[in-house]
């Protein structure tokens, strides 16, 4: 299936006072990898927990305009039935400190109260494991607690309990920003071997992350959407000033 | 110079010898209590004081059955009052920090924590005794379950306040609806915390004397009927221990004996549960 599968329209996002998103109209295709750029503060991450509506989760949080996921907008959708169709993953890996490796895949069903057979269950933890490349480190211990993990290890626990659930779009907030090259080098490897099946958008301040891995570069400054284009037209070829400074590490 | 120094080293050492003087100081009475307690009361210990009732005076080998069930009573229905009334109000005050009534519960909880238990007692006895039309041990554990509730807020609201808003997050967008985020994920996260906090409260009530006395007010013989006056371990001690029966006095050196070591006991379960269900994040 080709096409567009996100859409935003004049989107503009708010804490109380201060705009941190501003007329942003963007598309988004299925199955493209789409890095989100730009200096701290542009509202990167705003951006996308605005798609998966947990910025009006802060208090005092606003939106304007409107983001359409496959033609139906994330407002009119239900909450949940939303989340479960794109899934994120936060910046520090947070596995479910209760739970055992094996729940914390499963944790959108078991939570949700959604019951699968035992071997159903199996299945779709040995899947989800398989496809973060994780099963081969982890199939003796499933039963250990998620936390006593690596860091690498358990934000990839993270991306298997996101994709267990079968998203179409994957939200990934500066997923490497907390590990070390080694591991973020295998979520790299993931994000490519993901994208056959899901949509990514990945916030990150690494250009050479956002280089290696993304079809297009989304360039935010100031709340504004700057530029929008192929990573390499968008890095070779900058058309405005501001991402031609900040690629060339003037600013940032 | 040498001497400026060996000067402060000598300081170091005093300071550190009055530490040592003061805690020692502080912890002796505490020590002497525990040892009078134990010396005097271990020899009223024998079977049948458990499950004999209370004599009438000059016969010997009287219990205090009735006060052990009427306790034990008394904070089962205590805790069923207060734990689910405590923990969900220590849920929405960690939940919704800014809010006016999170601002006024606060504020009573810690006005609360303050009240003399005389004060709880007499209230309960006017609203709950008087309207009743007697003592009864629910009013007793109404009583009760008041002084139970600051510390049962507190330590809920402490206990999630602390825990990560990323694994809140984290289960909502897995399309976890809201309730079961807080009820499968937040709580037990946080069970160590409030369970803690949850037995503290029930030592510290154990040892209640004066609520009760306006409410459960003590029967002489076992009740298992909340709606009756019931007897209870703080009551008998209280009744005989202002007796100018010697034989009485030491029924309540053996009833002060379990008390202290009900409240022990449970102080030991405290400290196995945080290190046996430690959550780490």
């Amino acid at each position: 299936m080709e096409g567009t599968i996100l859409k935003t329209f004049n989107f503009s996002a708010n804490f109380g006072e201060s705009q941190v998103l501003k007329n942003i109209s963007i598309e988004i295709n299925r199955n493209e990898v789409v890095a989100v750029m730009g200096p701290s503060g542009c509202g990167k991450t705003t951006f996308i927990r605005c798609i998966n509506r947990m910025h009006e989760l802060t208090q005092g949080a606003t939106v304007n305009g409107d983001i359409r996921v496959d033609d139906n907008s994330i407002y009119t959708m239900n909450l949940i039935v939303l989340r479960r169709k794109i899934g994120m993953v936060f910046q520090h890996p947070n596995p479910f400190p209760t739970m055992s490796i094996y729940q914390n895949v499963v944790a959108g069903y078991l939570l949700n109260g959604i019951k699968l057979k035992k071997t159903e269950r199996d299945e779709v933890v040995e899947r989800s494991l398989k496809r973060v490349a994780l099963w081969d480190e982890v199939k003796d211990d499933l039963h250990k607690k998620g936390t006593f993990l690596s860091g690498g290890q358990q934000q990839r626990l993270c991306i298997a309990r996101s994709i267990s659930m079968n998203p179409e779009i994957l939200l990934l907030d500066e997923p490497t920003s907390a590990l070390d090259p080694i591991s973020t080098a295998k979520i790299e490897e993931l994000i490519f071997e993901l994208k056959k099946n899901y949509t990514i958008i990945i916030v990150t301040h690494n250009m050479q992350q956002a280089g290696r891995i993304s079809d297009r570069t989304a360039f935010f400054y100031l709340g504004e959407l700057l530029e929008f284009n192929d990573t390499t037209e968008l890095f070779i070829n900058p058309k405005h000033e501001k991402t031609q400074n900040y690629i060339t590490g003037r600013f940032g | 110079m040498v001497t400026t120094i060996k000067y402060r080293e000598f300081k170091n050492k005093l300071f550190k010898v009055i530490i040592i003087l003061l805690t020692t100081v502080c912890t002796l009475p505490l020590l002497l209590v525990l040892y009078k307690i134990f010396r005097e009361g271990i020899s009223a210990i024998n079977w049948d004081f458990f499950v004999n009732l209370p004599k009438p005076v000059g016969e010997t080998g009287g219990g205090i059955v009735n006060a052990l069930i009427g306790s034990v009573l008394l904070i089962l229905v205590a805790s069923v009052i207060s734990i689910p009334l405590g923990v969900f109000t220590g849920i929405y005050l960690s939940e919704y920090r800014n809010t006016k009534l999170s601002y006024f519960t606060l504020l009573s909880v810690d006005v609360l924590t303050g009240v003399p238990s005389i004060v709880i007692g007499i209230i309960i006895y006017l609203w709950v005794v008087k309207t009743m039309g007697g003592f009864s041990a629910i009013s007793g554990s109404i009583a009760l379950s008041v002084m139970m509730l600051p510390s049962i807020i507190k330590s809920t609201e402490e206990t999630l306040k602390l825990i990560p808003n990323t694994l809140k997050e984290a289960s909502l967008s897995l399309g976890v609806p809201y309730y079961r985020t807080i009820l499968k994920v937040i709580l037990p996260a946080g069970i160590t915390g409030i369970l803690s906090g949850i037995i503290l409260s029930i030592a510290r009530v154990a040892g209640e004397t004066a609520p009760l006395l306006f409410t459960a007010f003590g029967n002489p013989f076992i009740n298992t009927n909340i709606l009756k006056p019931i007897s209870s371990l703080p009551a008998i001690i209280f009744n005989y221990a202002i007796s100018p029966y010697e034989d009485w006095h030491k029924l309540a050196w053996g009833a002060s004996f379990v008390l202290i070591i009900i409240v022990l006991f449970l102080n030991i379960i405290t400290k196995i549960a945080q290190r046996k269900w430690k959550v780490q994040f």
